[in-house]
This record gives C-alpha cells, structure tokens and sequence, in this order.
C-alpha cells in the first residue's frame, strides 16, 4: 500500500446524506473479477443525470469527496472504495462513516476522514461559492483545510498509523503466526469443520 | 467481571490482545472459527493470495456456495449473462485450486450462503463467524458473533484465520411483550431501524433481549439479527437457549453424543450476565406493534402499514428533510398518501432476511385458497435448495403456483439486481427483502420493504396489506361439496 500523509486536491461537494454503496456502485458492476478499473462505474446511476455534481467542471477532476452523514451504509462490497480510488478520489469526508466502508477504505490506503457536520456545512459553502476550490487533507496533523476553513478530523490511529507507513495489513498478521498457532491448539473439539463434509 | 454476550465471545477469541490506544497501538486480533465465501466478493481475494504466494489457511473452516449471480430459473442451463457465469466459473476454479468446500448450482446444500450455513448446522452458539457480506450479521441469532467484512478482510481471513479489530461498543435492544396477529419479526427489525436510525448501531454489536424475542422461533431470530446492518451495526445476536440447541440438534455438523454435551454446557454460559451493563439501551413495546413498511429508500424510512407517507416537513434535521423530498421523488409517493391506497406491480419473496421455512409456511397461510390479484407478479424464492425441497414436500409449491405466483430455484434473487430477477424502471416492488436503496432491485425501481405475511396480504389485494385487511378465505373445496 502507499503512504499517504498529505493530500491536496478540488474538493465536490456531496450534499446527501446515507449514500449507500449500492450508490456509489450499483451491483450489477460487480460480476468483474478484477480489482482495478472501475472508475465508470462510480455513481453510475447518479452520474447519468446532467446535473450531477461529477458531470460538472471542475468537480469531475475532484479527489477529495465531502459527503452528508452515514456515508457507505449498506452493502459490504468494497467495490464501492475501489470505484473511488479508480475515479481519483484520495479522501472522504464524512460525519458519519459506515462501519465496513471505513474498514475497506483503511485497508485500500483511501483516507474515511470523520469531520464535524457543522464544519462539513462550512465546507460545502466554501466549495460552492468558489468551484475548484482545493481541499487539503493532512493525516499527519489530522486537520482539512479549505480556504479559510480549518477543521480537525478523527481517525482510529492504528489505521492512520498504518496509512501513514503504508503497511500490508495481513503481513503485519503473519508477524504473529506463532500466536495463532498457540491458540489454534487450544480450541474446544465440539468446534464444527467444514471438512469432511457432512450432509443431511 | 460480568460481561455481555458480545464481549464473552470476543474475549474468547482473542489471540493476541492489543496494546492500547498508543498513536501505533494495535487492535485484538480476533480468530474466525467460520467463514463463509460466495462469488461476488472473493475472486479478488483468491487472486491476492496468489499473488503473494500465500495460502489458505483453514479450508476446513471455509466454505462456499453460489449465490448472488445464480439464475432462478433454467439452473440447469448455462448461466446467459457471460460475466455471471465468469464470476462464478472464476469461484469453482479457485475452489479446487485452494481445496475450499463448495456447493454449486444444482447441489442441495446450494443457496444464499446465511441460510446454508445455519441449515447445515456450522453455525453455533459462541463462534466467530464471518463472510464478504454485510448480512453475515443473520448468523448473530445463534449467539455466535457474525459480521460482514470487505474483500481485503476476506484476503486477511483466507490468510490467517484471523481479523484485526478494534472493540465494539454494546447495545440492548429489549423488546418487552407480546407480538398482536399478524406481526412478525420484520416488524420488529424494521422498527427498531426507523426508531435508531440507519446509523443508530454504528460502532456497536446489537442483542436483542426480552420476552418477545425469547419467545420468536430460529428463523425469525435470523430475520431480526439480519438485518441489524441497517441499522449500521456490523453484528445483531440474540443468546442461545433451549429454542436454539432444538434447531440444532441433529444438524450435519452439530457435535453428537460426549461432544454436544460439552458444547451446550459451554452455551449456556453465553448469557449477558445480570449486573453487566451495556453502552446503551433501546426499548420497543411488542404489544403495540404494528406490521410496518418502508416509504423511502434507506430502511430507517419506515412507518406503520396503517399510517400515512410522511411529508418532508414532518423532519426536524435539514438532512433527514431533504432526505426525504429526495426519497418520495424517487419513489414516485406524495405525501399524505395512506401506505395502504399504494399499488404494487411486484411481490417478492424471498432474500436472506425472509426466505426460510418460516417464511414460506406464513405466506402460503394467507394465500392458501385466494386468488392473487391479476396485475401482480409474485416470485417465491426460497433461501436454499434444501429449503426448497423441504417446501415442496409439504406442498407449499402447489399453494404459490395455484395462487398465480412464479415459485423459483434458491438463490439471492430479486434482492439486489444482480441476476436476471429485476425490476423495470418505475416498477413498485412489495419485497420481503432488506434494502430499499435507489436502483437496488434494478434500475429505477421502486421497493417497499415488508415482512412475508404483508406481503402475501398484499399480493391479494394488489395494494400494500396487512392479514387483517383481508376477506375471510373461502371454505376449502371438500367442505363445500359435503354441505351441497
């Protein structure tokens, strides 16, 4: 994964709250067994609307999105993080994040920036009044700053700590194989197996 | 220390605790007794391992089954969309190569992967059970903890067997009283998400507590803790009892003999102790409940069947206002409008929220002897193949086709629009499914989330109904003839 400690780039406005993955990647893009290339199927639905904030200049070459509350709800699919990425997007600011958006977004170096409604609604101004204008998004300091705007943001710091060096999560596991091992041998028998398969 | 039953089956999986809240400190690490994989969500995490030259850890802790992508009719036909049946040939591949049970199309363990794995009795009381979907919480009714992970955490899990998580916080939901007639379980979940909201659960495990839900069957237990996503909890659980070993007993993989005795002596001890405390408390009355349905499209936007379609005004939030202004233009709804007067085009039946025996048996009870109305289409789809077997042997088949409705093969079906079983644009769908997100069931389309027996109700009346509305069925044919 690569490092991310600072990111600049034209923040979109998204004023909508509970986007929820179907949203953000509606399911029939995800027949593909490819981990890469799903940037035309981001918003898909919404994006067929003229008036959709990615079919406007100079939103469409947006890379940080600030979105209404409980963005991410509903389906697992990481689809969704993955369409984001390939878009362009390198942050989300939200003041509420899914449970699993979040995770997916850790795990695929996209930064789920948990920031005050109130300073979302100053935000969405700033950017409305002046298209274009950039957004920076500091993990280091965990500060957005937009124009005048200076907002902190929360973030779990394993999460930002692993972004920040750009860790392999399941790397960092196997450091620990000698612990799962140990614990493997203490499971209780009664525990059910996949294998052999057992039938009615 | 008296613990809740999240944190007692947490704790008891923890391979290595973590080290605090330092700015690098890491979470638990959590072993995974159970995951479950399908189609969509794995292909990318098999082609990682392979990548990286890893392997699959536990294959005798995996296993898979087809299910998003799969045809409801003609299963014993090529699948026609040429990337579904890519997806899922990509799925056979990969099982083989890493020695991963698999239950395709056509076997009779083949089904939605929430109603496979209980039925085969893998799911137990206290596991760690996980899978690349966000329903996985369904299997939270056994008192295991379950939850949807993405396909990186999929990867994780084929890797190690493990996750990295951080704790969760707790919260009850008590459901006091009796459930009226025609209230079931769906009722009960889709109230408990209008009243905490979409992101009410967010960072929390859900147990759902008290008479009414002690007194509900397994399979309405899985309705309830399936869909505790929408209300933004990752898992739901309800602690096992006497009504959970009965569903379990004689189950193909349920311990026998010496080692079920030592498992249920381990279960009962999966209870929230009496002094524990959760983080936070939510009551709803069973006596008062009605049957309720969606208007909007998140689940949280949800009333009583006997109310009206609320206006935007009705809000306070700025946000749950526009919202809602949003939701009605894309459901095509005016507010004011009693859910009731609302025509469907389409009846649906099934989902992992809905599709098991229970299910299926409640919905054949309102239709048995009626007559569909003959501008809907019903599909009844049941959960799994052996659902649907166990169905037909009862003769529920002959009750749905001899009412009108289309009786389908086992799979995710019109849940999701991801297979042939789709709406058209404008289509209303009453649809025993859990999300009515925009486009969800197919483009444009327009869902109304309800439980089985409102929807059978309303797949008579042609408009949105509870048991209650309708006519007392016509006598069976046989009396008739003995009193001519």
């Amino acid at each position: 994964m690569e490092k991310f400690t600072k990111h600049t780039g034209i923040g979109v406005p998204l004023r909508q709250s509970n986007v929820d993955t179907d949203q953000i990647i509606p399911a029939v893009y995800l027949k593909r067994i490819t981990r890469t290339g799903f940037e035309d199927a981001l918003f898909s639905a919404w994006r067929k609307d003229p008036s959709f904030i990615l079919n406007q200049e100079p939103f469409n070459a947006g890379s940080v999105l600030v979105a209404g509350p409980d963005f991410g709800t509903g389906s697992s699919r990481e689809h969704a993080v993955w369409a984001l990425k390939d878009y362009g997007f390198k942050a989300v600011l939200s003041s509420r994040f899914a449970d699993i958006f979040r995770g997916n977004s850790g795990k695929q170096g996209l930064l789920a920036a948990q920031v005050a409604q109130d300073d979302i609604e100053l935000i969405w101004k700033e950017l409305e009044n002046a298209p274009g204008t950039q957004v920076t998004v500091d993990l280091e300091s965990k500060t957005v700053v937009c124009g005048n705007i200076v907002a902190p943001f929360d973030i779990d710091d394993y999460t930002r700590w692993r972004l920040l060096e750009g860790l392999d999560d399941i790397g960092l596991t196997l450091q620990q194989e000698a612990d799962i091992t140990a614990y493997e041998a203490t499971r209780p028998a009664f525990k059910p197996k996949t294998l052999p398969a057992k039938l009615s | 220390m008296a613990k809740t039953l999240a944190e007692k089956v947490w704790d008891a999986h923890v391979v290595r605790k973590g080290d605090g809240d330092g700015a690098n400190a890491q979470p638990d690490l959590l072993y995974i007794d159970l995951h479950l994989v399908h189609e969509v969500t794995s292909p990318q995490a098999f082609e990682g391992l392979r990548l990286a030259g890893r392997k699959l850890r536990r294959p005798d802790l995996t296993i898979a089954t087809e299910d998003h992508n799969t045809p409801t009719l003609d299963i014993d036909k090529p699948i026609a969309d040429l990337t579904s049946r890519t997806q899922i040939q990509t799925l056979r591949n990969n099982c083989a190569e890493f020695g991963v049970r698999l239950h395709s199309l056509g076997d009779a363990e083949q089904g939605i992967v929430h109603v496979v794995g209980p039925q085969l009795g893998l799911t137990q009381p206290g596991m760690t059970v996980v899978c690349g979907d966000s329903h996985t919480s369904t299997h939270g009714a056994f008192g295991a903890l379950a939850m949807g992970i993405g396909t990186s955490e999929v990867e994780h899990v084929m890797a190690t067997q493990t996750l990295s998580l951080k704790p969760f916080k707790t919260m009850a939901i008590n459901v006091e009283g009796t459930l009226r007639p025609g209230v079931t379980a769906k009722d009960i979940i889709l109230a408990v998400i209008a009243k905490i909201g979409t992101g009410g659960g967010q960072g929390y495990v859900l147990e759902y507590r008290g008479s009414a839900i002690r007194a509900l069957s397994m399979d309405a237990r899985m309705t309830i803790c399936n869909m505790s996503i929408e209300a933004g909890a990752r898992a739901g659980m309800v602690a096992p009892d006497q009504t959970t070993y009965e569903f379990m007993k004689g189950r193909p993989h349920a311990p026998q003999g010496a080692e079920w005795d030592a498992a249920v002596e381990y279960w009962n001890t999966l209870r929230t102790d009496d002094d524990a405390a959760f983080d936070v408390e939510v009551d709803l009355d069973a006596d008062t409940l009605e049957p309720f349905v969606t208007w909007g499209t998140n689940p949280g936007q949800g009333v009583s069947l006997s109310q009206a379609v609320p206006s935007p005004e009705d809000f306070g939030d700025e946000n749950a206002k526009a919202a809602a202004e949003r939701a009605l233009q894309y459901m095509g709804l005016e507010a004011g409008t009693p859910m009731k007067d609302i025509r469907v085009d389409t009846v649906f039946l099934g989902s992992c929220t809905n599709s098991r025996m229970e299910d299926l048996r409640a919905a054949a009870d309102i239709i048995r002897g009626r007559q569909k109305d003959p501008n809907i289409r019903m599909l009844v789809v049941p959960g799994s193949a052996r659902v649907r077997l166990e169905a037909e042997a009862e003769g529920l088949d002959k009750v749905f086709k001899d009412f009108g409705a289309e009786w389908r093969f086992a799979g995710c079906s019109m849940c999701l629009g991801m297979n042939p079983d789709q709406l058209e644009v404008g289509e209303r769908c009453a649809s025993t499914s859990n999300r009515n997100f925009e486009g969800r069931q197919g483009k444009g389309g327009r869902t109304h989330l309800v439980s089985p027996v409102v929807a059978a109700a309303t797949a008579v009346r042609g408009t949105l109904s509870s048991p209650s509305d309708l006519e007392p069925a016509p006598e069976p044919a046989a009396i008739r003839i003995d009193a001519a």
